[in-house]
């Protein structure tokens, strides 16, 4: 039986295993996270015996995941391979990771050109034969999810690897989805689950108040963190984000310092002269509207300056050339208008229509709330030809404008690529842009939309 | 250029000089090549040209991308708290480019070119349509390591037969590339250090960043992209990678594309490159508004040029390559523009036209026009004696050049002076108003006048900063009627100034006249209202004050230029060897109607065909033409759904009575297997054009998609 004391949160971690020195060294790294650890370590049991098959660990992002495990595995020295599934665009980069960090590149090569799982599990054997594993050997896996998209017996299988490989092998899952998504219909292994919960608001004091300033005081700087979570902690509780922004904002924090007006000690004014700008870093670098280099640029000019930087959701202007924006006009007015009407708008004696009974019941409800319709192509040419003001002739570049749009994504095709059998298109663009378009062209656009009738 | 054919339009027509050279050769049948002493004047292509003014106009954009990458490959080594503390976000440039897709690839050649000569060796670019589905990051590695990276589908034999290390060391991730990246900064770093010394500019030999512009970065796979970014955040530390996405639209695009999971390892910069009109002015001013290259356009042509700019491409790429082709075009149609050279060359061609050119002068319009002026000796003379046509022609061509010199510094004169009136009468560009004055006398239009009303009630300070530009824009003029008008401009602007003064001098004097009678001080109430009471009567009494019998007569003076050197091309005796004028041409080629011309084929087959038996009168077609023309002509009777065996029934009565069978026979009665088989082929050549399409909506029917008909 594995015996692991836990001390009071936040002191030691201690199992009988490893020296006290190296558990400390863990310990220290990974601050509000002993929990965990402590049950990793206790599953892990000793280096020598065998662990339990698969691990499978869940919980948002940035809340120590990797970070744990890599922690572990690194400082206590137990053979492993980490591995990304992002990155494992085929499962042979998987095969050959997992092989090249056990075994050396020698056994990695012995993979054949797209290997499949039994060639993996053949040459694992083989392998392991000439060098069985004295400790348990883990293969981390981050951002599992994306193995759910790879074939079907991967995951299966490598829940189970340890008895397929007859090794001491332990599989880790990494996933920030829980486990109910995972299970295959087929059925399979079961895990053992473990779940890493989001780090409250104290921990995240604790975590970020760690990478201090060396030029300041521990204490200055736990303040400063105080003030910024104060501000950030009800929008966003990504350790990274909360860190990025730390270190982003930090110069203008001390800047009332370094001009000596004020005392280290004196929170509040330090707190009225941070706090509107980190409302503006809330609304700005915060959701990339402004990059971070954009942002220090900003804090070393002038407050009147700055109100000339825009964000990127400010550039929407897009200049189209006279033709196009009437081809995206005419596939707007198709998107949203129900192919009966076009008679009511398009044609010159179409006599009264009344709305009410003219209409199913589905059409009652306002087209712009269902989203754009796919509209086929002669629609759209015979809307566009009477909305456009004079004769166009039918030329080769009107439609090559009709396919650059698509490219732009102004337009989407939404049925197959084969352009004889009459294409299906859809409008792309939101009403604002398509109003902004119209009024450059000096056409009432609302004035043709059934919805606004 | 980007494409051969281009290329080859550049080399084939340097339009100075040796452009003449070239087809005197052609027409002449000789090849003589002059090896002209006019290179020393360093004489430019049009290709050439374009290809420095694109430069010029990207020089700005591209220097501060350059500053970008160099920044952040420098701030990359910093290892203050900061930047160490900062999450690790790829730096990235959203290049906002504008629609003209076409016109992108030429900045991004000359990018990476600019990259590799200063910043780092590592650049790739990828295009979306390169790289479906997990392609990419192999084109990545492909371009960056100048390999070929194994991936897993791919079946390759060569590979195989190389050492199994080798085959490991081009394996597709990004691993593979942190390796070959160390490898080589580490050979550079023990490389020579006479290698070193041919790049200086490069600021940091040890860490160049490594860097992936993304060329259309709409059409990528949005997934795709958000893979690769994740894949390569994990590694950016090792490696120093950097990003520049090529935008068409808007810079909301990326918000679009990616979520905020993926965008916030981005640290992004925008740069918004020269909106294309602003590109085409400046392309029109250097390439057509210049009496620098003989070949012109006229109106019409131009017209069509920039409709096609304006209402369908926004491509000035193909603006260019429509001069191009108007210039072949000449070169190739009109005999008599081996005159449109330079003036030496001219004057020469004029002395070695043959007869038969000399006739062709005879029949231009503008120089029988010319011809109708002159005293009847005179036209015998240009009618009958060759030698004395050629003088006159030496003559008329020194006045085209002229008209030419001075045309264009009046033209910006006039701009000038209109372009910040309210509403513009004449245009905001300098090409609206070229287009007018090539069009008629632009003194006659109605826009010139209300245009020439406002310019009367110009405030002074206004007007003389426009005269000084006026002043500016004729002083490197070398014509003699330039310079002539540049010191009548220059008199009338120290004019001017003298009322400036003088009217200072009156104040001046009449106040201290006031101030010395001690009454009152010379700015208090009393004061003002005398004065204002003096101007109100002066304006009562209708009386023009100084300043503006000056602006009367300068505008008088400028009207005058307009009126002598602003004559439409058309009026000008052979005008015809410059100007080209076939519109109809150029719209052909650059703006084709294919379903047009696919109609006029098949209503009337003679039109191409040229058959005499084809020919028929208007609406018709004779039962001789081909299957499908009559398939075409009977479909266009029909509804939207056409009966197949109705369809093939009429046909089979129109092609026997083209076979002059008796239609009432009883072996027509029964199609035969041959017509049967000639009707389907018809029928699926039609469907084939996108005529019709086989439907399920009736049983033997067939839908037509085009609309009207007979």
């Amino acid at each position: 039986m594995v015996v692991v004391v836990l001390g009071a949160p936040g002191t030691i971690l201690r199992s009988v295993w490893y020296e006290e020195e190296r558990l400390l060294r863990v310990a220290q790294q990974m601050p509000c996270r002993e929990v965990q650890a402590g049950m990793l370590l206790s599953l892990m049991g000793q280096p020598q015996q065998y662990s339990y098959p698969s691990i499978f660990i869940y919980g948002h992002r940035a809340s120590g995941k990797s970070h744990v495990m890599h922690v572990l595995l690194k400082e206590l020295e137990l053979p492993h391979a980490t591995v990304s599934c992002v990155e494992c665009v085929s499962v042979a980069l998987l095969f050959e990771q997992v092989l090249l960090s056990f075994f050396g590149c020698d056994a990695a090569s012995l993979l054949p050109r797209s290997p499949s799982l039994s060639d993996f599990v053949r040459i694992y054997r083989q392998q392991c034969s000439q060098s069985p594993a004295k400790q348990t050997r883990y293969i981390v896996m981050e951002k599992a999810e994306l193995l759910r998209d790879t074939d079907a017996n991967l995951l299966p299988a490598l829940l189970r690897l340890q008895e397929l490989v007859e090794d001491n092998v332990t599989i880790i899952l990494l996933s920030e989805i829980v486990w109910d998504k995972f299970r295959p219909n087929t059925g399979c292994f079961e895990p053992l689950l473990l779940h890493f919960p989001d780090y409250s608001k104290g921990e995240l004091q604790q975590i970020l108040s760690q990478d201090r300033h060396p030029s300041y005081t521990a204490e200055f700087y736990s303040s400063y963190i105080n003030i910024l979570l104060g501000v950030f902690y009800s929008v966003c509780r990504d350790l990274r984000e909360l860190r990025h922004l730390a270190a982003l904002n930090f110069s203008k924090f001390c800047e009332p310092l370094a001009e000596g007006k004020v005392k280290e000690t004196d929170t509040h004014k330090l707190w009225r002269n941070i706090e509107p700008h980190l409302k503006k870093a809330m609304q700005t670098v915060y959701l990339r509207e402004v990059s971070s280099l954009q942002w220090e640029q900003m804090q070393q000019m002038e407050e009147k300056e700055s109100g000339a930087l825009r964000g990127l959701s400010a550039h929407t202007h897009v200049e189209l050339p006279y033709y196009s924006k009437f081809l995206l006009i005419a596939a707007y007015l198709a998107s949203y208008n129900p192919a009966r009407t076009d008679k009511r708008f398009f044609l010159k004696h179409h006599g009264k229509i009344k709305k009410t009974n003219f209409l199913k019941k589905n059409e009652k409800t306002s087209n712009h709330l269902l989203g754009p319709k796919p509209f086929p192509l002669d629609r759209l040419l015979a809307i566009f030809y009477s909305v456009v003001d004079n004769r166009v002739a039918p030329t080769a570049s009107i439609f090559s404008q009709i396919s650059s749009l698509v490219t732009l994504q102004l337009l989407t095709q939404v049925s197959h690529d084969d352009q004889l059998d009459a294409p299906k298109y859809k409008c792309a663009v939101s009403m604002d842009f398509i109003c902004a378009i119209s009024r450059t062209v000096n056409f009432d656009i609302v004035k043709y939309l059934y919805d606004f009738l | 250029m980007a494409t051969s054919e281009a290329e080859c339009l550049c080399l084939c027509l340097q339009l100075t000089g040796t452009v003449c050279n070239l087809l005197s050769l052609i027409f002449q049948g000789c090849f003589v090549f002059k090896p002209s002493a006019k290179k020393k004047k360093k004489t430019l292509s049009l290709g050439e040209i374009t290809f420095v003014l694109q430069d010029e106009l990207n020089r700005k954009i591209l220097d501060s991308l350059l500053d970008f990458t160099r920044k952040c490959s420098s701030t990359r080594q910093h290892s203050d708290w900061a930047s160490q503390m900062r999450a690790s976000e790829i730096p990235t440039a959203a290049l906002v480019l504008g629609v003209n897709v076409p016109d992108h690839d030429m900045t991004f050649q000359s990018l990476s070119e600019l990259l590799q000569q200063s910043v780092t060796p590592h650049v790739a670019s990828v295009q979306a349509k390169e790289c479906g589905g997990e392609g990419l990051l192999a084109l990545v590695l492909e371009r960056l390591m100048d390999t070929v990276v194994t991936v897993d589908d791919e079946e390759e034999e060569e590979t195989e037969q190389t050492s199994t290390q080798l085959h490991k060391s081009v394996h597709c991730s990004l691993s593979t590339l942190c390796d070959w990246y160390n490898a080589k900064t580490m050979k550079s770093k023990t490389g020579t250090p006479g290698k070193k010394r041919s790049s200086p500019v490069r600021d940091d030999p040890q860490q160049p960043p490594v860097v992936i512009i993304f060329k259309d970065l709409e059409a990528f796979n949005p997934k795709v992209l958000q893979d690769f970014i994740l894949i390569c955040s994990r590694y950016v530390e090792r490696l120093p990678l950097m990003f520049i996405f090529g935008i068409a639209t808007s810079p909301s695009t990326i918000q679009h594309m990616l979520p905020h999971s993926v965008s916030s390892l981005l640290c992004i910069e925008l740069f918004q490159s020269l909106s294309c009109t602003q590109h085409l002015a400046t392309v029109i001013d250097k390439l057509i508004l210049t009496p620098q290259f003989p070949f012109k356009l006229n109106g019409k042509v131009m017209q069509v040029l920039m409709s096609i700019f304006l209402y369908h491409d926004f491509s000035v790429r193909n603006f260019i390559k429509g001069v191009q082709l108007a210039l072949l075009e000449h070169f190739h149609s009109q005999p008599l523009s081996v005159l449109c050279c330079k003036k030496k060359e001219a004057l020469l061609n004029v002395m070695q036209l043959s007869h038969h050119d000399l006739e062709s002068i005879r029949h231009l319009l503008s120089f029988r026009r010319y011809v109708e002026k002159q005293e009847p000796q005179e036209q015998l003379n240009l009618f009958r004696d060759d030698t004395h046509l050629k003088e006159v022609c030496q003559k008329l061509i020194k006045d085209l050049r002229k008209y030419h010199k001075n045309y264009y510094p009046v033209l910006r004169c006039l701009h000038t002076l209109t372009s910040s009136l309210p509403r513009y009468p004449l245009g905001k560009q300098v090409r609206e108003l070229h287009l007018i004055c090539l069009e008629k006398n632009v003194w006659e239009n109605e826009d010139y006048q209300t245009a020439m009303k406002l310019l009367k009630m110009l405030a002074k300070d206004e007007l003389i900063a426009s005269l000084q530009r006026c002043v500016e824009i004729l002083q490197p003029v070398k014509s003699k009627k330039m310079k002539k008008a540049l010191v009548e401009l220059e008199e009338l602007l120290a004019k001017f100034k003298q009322l400036d003064s003088k009217f200072l001098l009156c104040r001046l004097t009449w106040g201290l006249s006031l101030f010395s009678n001690n009454s009152y001080c010379w700015w208090n109430r009393e004061w003002k209202s005398t004065t204002l009471l003096e101007m109100n009567e002066s304006r009562r009494a209708k009386k023009l004050s100084p300043f503006e019998v000056l602006r009367n007569e300068a505008l008088e003076f400028i009207d005058g230029l307009v009126k002598s050197h602003l004559s439409p091309p058309e009026s000008q005796t052979l005008n015809e060897v410059c100007y080209y004028s076939s519109s109809a041409t150029v719209r052909r080629h650059l703006n084709a109607t294919p379903r047009t011309s696919i109609q006029a084929a098949l209503s009337s087959p003679y039109y191409y065909l040229q058959n005499e038996s084809l020919k028929t009168e208007d609406g018709t077609v004779s039962n001789a033409a081909p299957d499908i023309c009559i398939a075409y002509k009977l479909h266009l009777e029909c509804g939207r759904l056409i009966n197949l065996y109705d369809w093939l029934e009429a046909y089979a009565t129109v092609v026997s009575a083209a076979e002059g069978n008796n239609p009432d026979s009883d072996n027509v009665r029964k199609v035969e297997e041959v017509k049967h088989a000639r009707f389907i082929q018809a029928v699926s050549e039609l469907e084939f054009l996108g005529f019709i399409k086989s439907t399920k909506q009736k049983t033997d029917h067939v839908a037509r998609l085009t609309w009207g008909g007979c």
